[in-house]
């Protein structure tokens, strides 16, 4: 129940907040109830990058898309209404900025010629349309998918582990990086570095339980 | 016969390919004892091919760092 105004280096703003009591002190920069730039890169870098590399199966580009979606986010921090939960609105954003890669890619190829051919391998015998027919027992597009959602649900469950074992099990399981090279980056002993990886899968274990296993 | 801890320690290592033989034969034996430990393999197996099906991405540490810096700088 408070008209809360900060004044926010270059721009004023003013934000009437109707119902939200807890105000997070720290936060003197963002404006409405849930946006925290600063732990934005620690809380959804990979997952939004996870996100963007299905999407252009391009790491580079991927991590470029992230970095905008950031700069962007920062941008329109204001607009945010606090409608929905930040990483929601981070995805929203990141995916127009998809779109626009897309858009940007095609606006250059775009004139290039257009190839109208029935199948991707122009060398099969015939022009076949039953070759073109969807196969109803392929399950190869579901899998991609579900995929896809499996990862992003992964991420979304490392999130919530501490920080210090999603970033032993993240060097671990997805950077595949040797034990012993873990130890001496992070100045940790083997034994600790398995008490921290086994605390991690049994979290994650139980955070992926009802949809997954 | 080894303790479940070790047991369960060793699953985890083996998920990583990083268990000795010995332990792997250790375990195997511990394995046909103790049902608890068993169920935890099967599942603690089960969670490594789902994250190698679902083909996680990650950025690096430096990355982030980079990303957070230019971030900040353009807070300014």
């Amino acid at each position: 129940m408070a008209a809360l105004k900060f004044v926010d280096g270059s721009e004023n703003l003013k934000i009437v907040k109707t119902n939200s009591t807890t105000f997070d002190k720290q936060n003197k920069k963002m404006t409405a109830h849930k946006l925290h730039p600063d732990s934005w890169v620690d809380s959804y870098a990979d997952y939004l990058f996870n996100y963007a590399v299905g999407r252009v199966s391009d790491t580079e580009i991927a991590k470029d898309l992230v970095q905008e979606t950031f700069f962007a986010g920062l941008k329109s921090a204001k607009n945010f209404k606090g409608d929905a939960a930040e990483r929601t609105w981070l995805v929203a954003i990141l995916k127009r900025k998809i779109i626009d890669h897309y858009r940007k890619i095609n606006s250059k190829k775009g004139k290039a010629e257009v190839k109208m051919s029935y199948s991707a391998s122009s060398d099969s015998e015939g022009d076949w349309l039953e070759e073109q027919v969807a196969d109803p027992f392929s399950s190869f597009e579901n899998s991609t998918i579900e995929n896809e959602e499996l990862g992003l649900a992964i991420h979304d469950c490392i999130s919530k582990l501490p920080k210090k074992q999603a970033l032993v099990f993240k060097m671990k399981t997805i950077q595949g990086i040797n034990t012993e090279d873990i130890c001496n980056e992070l100045d940790i002993n083997p034994s600790n570095l398995w008490v921290m990886i086994h605390r991690a899968r049994t979290a994650l274990m139980g955070c992926l339980n009802q949809n997954w296993f | 016969m080894i303790s479940c801890e070790k047991a369960s320690l060793i699953c985890n290592k083996s998920q990583y390919r990083d268990a000795s033989l010995w332990e792997k034969i250790s375990l195997r034996f511990h394995l046909l004892m103790c049902k608890t430990c068993a169920q935890f393999t099967k599942k603690n197996t089960k969670f490594t091919e789902l994250c190698n099906q679902a083909n996680l991405e990650g950025l690096l540490e430096k990355e982030k760092a980079q990303m957070k810096k230019q971030l900040q700088d353009s807070q300014k």
